[in-house]
């Protein structure tokens, strides 16, 4: 108990005076939100698409995007691996254990992620929605943006999860950006190494840290879900 | 309705036994207690010579012998002696005398005892951008490639192998930092990987190098006493955790360094990589 209380005491002292704890937090987020940026440019219109419009495979991308959600991350951790190394397809980037590396699998893990969130979003509002907005007379376009305006909070939540899955990766970033101090070490891969090694005062810093991420990203969710209510 | 089902059940059941018979322990076919059986014993070890292969030869006979449950966790050398101070293992295989020798005094150790040697290698591309080939020693290699400021991979993990390029940049007087020095914080096989696919170089084992397949690196420096590497196995003290199982820690170096233990090392490697990667230190 008495390691805990002294791991905190340091943790806190680590926060407010040691640069290398932030360079590391500093690096989660910018990797993390890099990523979902990429995979909410993706995901969003991709997850929309699927929702409104009917096209021949439709069923098949659905279940494509069901099976992506759930897929384990260090698998995909492995996959842009084999496929970033110098033996594999895209050796010739030189990106395997670098940051462009974390982002393509963060991307990979997430994208579905938000595009299936997405496509539940939309496609709850859209019946209702299409019904009242066409009685009024609207067009198709007006339509599809009244469904939207609808769904908006849901999508935001959308993202928001996404990021909650980036930020608390652990595998994949491990394996394809390699834990490398300054250039790959992110909040996750450091806490491993660090409890790993008996020190706890960065793990217990770092961990509060992401600790206090999560439940950020916990009430911007909750707000989203609300705001989607009628009052 | 009891039909097929029914009858499968005991089927199923026995199926079942030697399951239960596994995770209870199954007290009553073990022959005469060994010392320390009745308990796991937990052997926290460095990477290389589980990476090596080593272990996974030497370690079968002394179990089937002993009767009890060995736990391995392959770890660097540094995480290895903070596991044996928190009572976390019972008994280490480290490759860094200065921290074995505080470890022992520091009364977390019985004793160090030396188990066997091989040495470290400067390794790195074919290329060699730093020219580490010609260099007279590790010393003047590892100048040159900080002159150089050419790519080179540190475990950065407090291992074993780590402690000895500390020490060989402190006989530099020399701080390496810059964006061609990456601390990798893993294990040995993974930052030869990472110096393969980096075009860097890298500090490792012997052992480790050798049993590592499909890597695009040469050794460019070795010979130097400086890169000797020296093993030890020590049991954790039961003064401090009085819950570790010294009696198979005992039993274990005991095997170890034993005839039978002592050929296993003696000849590990040869047939597969034409040399031995350990050797024993009476040979020294």
């Amino acid at each position: 108990m008495d390691e805990i209380l002294r791991g905190l005491q340091h943790a806190l002292h680590l926060l407010t005076n040691d640069a290398e704890a932030w360079r590391v937090i500093g690096l989660s987020l910018a990797i993390s939100g890099g990523s979902v940026a990429i995979a909410a440019a993706i995901g969003v219109p991709l997850g929309v698409f699927v929702a409104l419009r009917s096209f021949p495979g439709r069923r098949f991308v659905i279940a494509l995007l069901n099976v992506g959600m759930g897929l384990p991350p260090v698998v995909i951790g492995l996959l842009v691996y084999i496929l970033l190394s110098r033996a594999g397809p895209l050796g010739f980037l030189g990106l395997l254990f670098s940051p462009g590396a974390m982002v393509i699998a963060q991307v990979a893990i997430v994208a579905p992620i938000i595009a299936g969130l997405t496509l539940s979003a939309v496609s709850e509002q859209d019946r209702g929605v299409q019904l009242t907005a066409r009685s009024l007379g609207a067009t198709r376009l007006q339509v599809v943006w009244a469904i939207l305006s609808e769904a908006r909070f849901a999508m935001g939540a959308a993202v928001v999860a996404g990021f909650g899955r980036a930020i608390s990766e652990v595998g994949a970033v491990m394996l394809v950006g390699g834990n490398i101090a300054h250039h790959t070490r992110v909040m996750t891969t450091a806490i491993v190494l660090e409890t790993r090694q008996g020190d706890f005062d960065l793990a217990i810093a770092l961990g509060i840290v992401l600790l206090l991420t999560s439940l950020l990203i916990n009430f911007a969710l909750t707000y989203l879900q609300q705001g989607r209510r009628p009052e | 309705m009891p039909g097929p089902r029914s009858a499968l059940r005991p089927i199923y059941l026995m199926a079942l036994l030697p399951m239960a018979a596994t995770i209870l322990g199954c007290p009553n076919e073990a022959p005469a207690p060994s010392p320390g059986a009745g308990t796991d014993l937990i052997l926290a070890t460095t990477t290389s010579t589980y990476d090596s292969g080593l272990l996974d030869e030497l370690l079968p006979p002394f179990e089937a012998e002993w009767g009890g449950t060995l736990k391995v966790m392959a770890v660097g050398t540094g995480q290895a002696l903070e596991l044996g101070r928190r009572g976390d293992a019972d008994v280490l295989m480290v490759h860094a005398p200065s921290l074995e020798k505080a470890f022992v005094q520091e009364g977390y150790g019985v004793e160090r005892v030396g188990l066997m040697y091989n040495d470290f290698v400067i390794v790195g591309p074919e290329a060699d951008p730093a020219n580490v080939a010609d260099a007279a020693g590790a010393t003047e290699a590892l100048r040159r490639i900080a002159e150089a400021e050419a790519t080179f991979v540190s475990r950065g993990d407090n291992s074993g192998t780590h402690a000895k390029e500390k020490t060989i940049w402190e006989a530099l007087a020399r701080e390496p930092e810059g964006e061609w020095y990456l601390s990798a914080g893993s294990n040995m096989s993974s930052v030869l990987r990472m110096a393969s696919e980096k075009d860097g170089y890298t500090l490792s084992d012997r052992s480790t190098y050798l049993a590592q397949d499909g890597l695009e690196l040469k050794v460019l420096c070795e010979g130097d006493p400086i890169l000797h590497n020296p093993y030890a196995v020590i049991a954790v003290d039961p003064g401090k955790n009085p819950n570790a199982n010294t009696a198979g820690a005992q039993a274990l170096i005991e095997y170890l360094l034993s005839a039978r233990g002592q050929g296993i090392i003696e000849s590990y490697g040869t047939e597969r990589f034409g040399q031995p990667l350990f050797y024993l230190l009476d040979e020294e």
